[in-house]
């Protein structure tokens, strides 16, 4: 478990990999609102696609995919693509998060009003779901130098 | 769904979860929870929930097991003092 040694050979699979389960990720988030699936799950295939090279490749070739200091912006724009939907819900007129009041530009019935105020919704948690999972990786593998 | 297929995932459920206490070397114990997540995601999708199979796999089977290695890599086996 000390030996610590680079193989190209995991290398080389998980870089193969890595696309392919980022790119179902992004198909799990945008087909979450009406087949199994959704924001949270699409985001940890995301996180996982992205800690899997991070794994395998270690420190300097995990940080061209995503380097760290991003995850904190994208885990807090995340979060306020959320509260943003939902709070503009309120100022349309209906509650929390009600995206049938929504005023989207040449969108008439609520349904589909619903459609494209649920997609928002779910690339927001997407997005804040993949950074804070990359996050917790990363500052696990820090170290515990914050005092 | 038919209980014979459950029958088999059970008692393979239970066999993961017995090795993974067993085992020695705790690679090997992450790499059998690991199995013993996704043996769960299948019977969660067997019973007809497929949303909480979904991230039973992705969760349990992806995440948790990258951080359980990270883990084993950051501590050792034997005290250093």
């Amino acid at each position: 478990m000390n030996k610590r040694f680079q193989s190209p050979i995991v290398l080389l699979g998980a870089r193969f990999l890595s696309p392919y389960i980022f790119m179902f990720g992004l198909y799990v988030i945008f087909h979450g609102h009406y087949s199994p699936g959704g924001g949270f799950q699409g985001g940890a295939l995301l996180a996982a696609a992205i800690l899997l090279v991070r794994v395998a490749g270690g420190e300097k070739i995990g940080q061209l995919q995503l380097i760290e200091k991003l995850t904190t912006p994208i885990g807090v724009i995340g979060v306020i693509i959320y509260f943003g939907t939902g709070l503009s819900a309120i100022l349309a007129g209906g509650n929390f998060l009600d995206y049938g009041v929504l005023p989207f530009p040449g969108v008439v019935e609520p349904a589909w009003s619903r459609y494209i105020g649920l997609l928002i919704i779910e690339v927001g948690i997407g997005a804040a779901v993949m950074a804070i999972l990359v996050m917790i990786y990363d500052n696990m593998i820090k170290g515990e130098d914050y005092d | 769904m038919f209980w014979e297929l459950e029958l088999v995932l059970f008692v393979f459920l239970a066999l993961a979860a017995i090795l993974a206490i067993e085992a020695k070397d705790l690679l090997v114990s992450v790499v059998l929870m690991t199995a013993f997540s996704f043996i769960t995601a299948l019977l969660y999708i067997s019973m007809g929930a497929v949303d909480v199979g979904f991230t039973e796999a992705v969760v349990g089977a992806g995440v948790t097991g990258i951080l359980f290695v990270l883990v084993l890599f950051k501590t050792s086996r034997e005290t250093k003092d």
